[in-house]
């Protein structure tokens, strides 16, 4: 299938494409560049909402329970659900769709695992994209689970509007570990598991923490649910919307958007120009020397990088 | 760059046990593939729209339940109705000998007994992939 193909089928809803269009994705490459052109002007109508928070606080199930609220609403929702990718075989186990069977088979739910293939910060490198072509393909939501996160998996935050950070009672010191962490970049808090003991006390402590923060106009609101039984979602989901509002009077919404495009494109000029200054420094040569007097210890990191840039790269215009 | 593989690996049906099934996608993530495992009581339809979802190359169906006669001829016949004529489809699980030609015939590429040591399966998925 060529790209304009494919794109013209994503365009037109079929299944099939938005999933081939994920893997050229994952693969990144001229191709999936081109796609990307291609579907950009059919973006951003959808709303994305990213849920994030420690392994085994509810994360799926909470994925899933929105899922069956918004189909409820005639909404039409994209998943994509992250797992980690093993730092030694490059493969992974991708159990998200466990919790979601009954959504699998919804012709208006599209649900896809990402394994994280050595991206760091929670999520995988064709995040950003995949949620673009879920919008394209004419999504109204968009799910963004992360993997099991502790303090330093904030990058959920860059590509969602309307950021949930999932806690659970019962861990003791949980807000202590993770309040200089992801509980930042939540707009709105969920204590899931909110059956448990412990509950009250953890929605005590965390507007205790918010009493302590910087004022804002938007303070994240704390919610209870029971995600395994669906109680408290359409609350959740009521405040969702409330923040998506606010975002849109605020600016917020433009805002954020033009950030995570601005800096996309930053990535983009910066992983363009790397390719670009090693595929001549191999060429010509120089890599091969500087691995060399690398080897022989007779040359520093510092020195071989100022070399390399000065011989192939900006800096030998820039002087 | 190679393409990763992935591989849906799915139990349709009634049966409850899900060990060999885990050990398989262990062993697939072990070998450097990305394993969707979608856990028990599937139904063929939900595993079809998986591999549809998932954009797999590999649908690896594990059946203890001796229901497979029934069951693979439907998650293939999903596979073909929505265009994914080139997904290898494997089975594993107690598939008397009898059964075997037919779950072949019906368009199965590999079926594996119990104590199919993984590294089999893993070489025998490497080599028959149909997608590069």
């Amino acid at each position: 299938m060529n790209i304009e193909e494919l794109a013209s089928r994503l365009l037109n809803q079929d299944k099939r494409a938005l999933a081939r269009a994920i893997s050229l994705i994952e693969d990144g490459g001229v191709e999936a560049r081109a796609l990307m052109k291609r579907i950009y002007p059919n973006t951003g109508r959808a709303a994305v909402v990213g849920v994030t928070g420690a392994p085994g606080v509810g994360k799926s199930t909470l994925v899933d329970g929105l899922t069956a609220y918004y189909r409820q609403q005639g909404l039409r929702v994209g998943v994509l659900a992250v797992d980690p990718t093993s730092p030694f075989t490059g493969g992974a186990i991708l159990g998200d769709r466990i919790r979601m069977q009954e959504r699998g088979t919804d012709p208006d739910v599209f649900i896809r695992s990402l394994a994280s293939r050595g991206q760091v910060g929670g999520l995988s490198r064709a995040t950003g994209d995949s949620i673009r072509a879920m919008d394209a393909f004419g999504k109204d939501i968009i799910l963004v689970e992360t993997v099991g996160a502790g303090q330093g998996e904030v990058e959920v935050m860059r590509y969602a509007h309307t950021t949930l950070v999932v806690l659970m009672p019962g861990g003791g010191d949980e807000i202590q570990a993770i309040k200089a962490g992801i509980l930042e970049i939540g707009d709105i808090l969920v204590v899931n598991k909110a059956d448990m003991e412990g509950a009250d006390r953890l929605v005590r402590d965390l507007e205790m923490m918010l009493d302590l923060g910087p004022e804002s106009p938007w303070r994240p609101p704390v919610m209870k649910t029971v995600a395994s039984r669906g109680a408290g979602v359409a609350a959740l989901a009521e405040k969702i919307e409330e923040h998506r509002q606010y975002l849109i009077s605020s600016g917020g919404l433009d805002r954020k958007k033009l950030d995570q495009v601005s800096s996309q494109v930053e990535e983009i000029v910066a992983s363009s120009l790397l390719a670009e200054v090693m595929s001549r420094a191999r060429a010509a040569g120089t890599w091969q020397e500087v691995v060399d007097r690398l080897s022989e210890g007779t040359l520093d990191p510092y020195t071989a990088a100022e070399e390399v840039l000065s011989r192939h790269g900006l800096l030998s215009e820039e002087g | 760059m190679e393409r990763t593989i992935r591989v849906l690996v799915g139990k349709p049906g009634l049966d409850g046990h899900d060990r060999g099934a885990k050990v398989v996608a262990r062993a697939y993530r072990d070998a450097g593939m990305e394993v969707i495992y979608t856990g028990l009581h599937q139904t063929p339809e939900q595993i079809v729209q998986a591999a549809v979802q998932e954009d797999v190359d590999v649908v690896a169906l594990s059946i203890l339940s001796g229901a497979h006669n029934t069951l693979v001829p439907k998650v293939i016949e999903g596979l073909k109705r929505e265009g994914l004529d080139d997904v290898l489809v494997l089975v594993g699980g107690i598939i008397p000998e009898e059964d075997v030609e037919f779950l072949k015939k019906a368009g199965v590429a590999g079926v594996f007994g119990p104590g199919t040591p993984t590294s089999e399966i893993i070489e025998f998925t490497r080599e028959n992939v149909k997608r590069k």
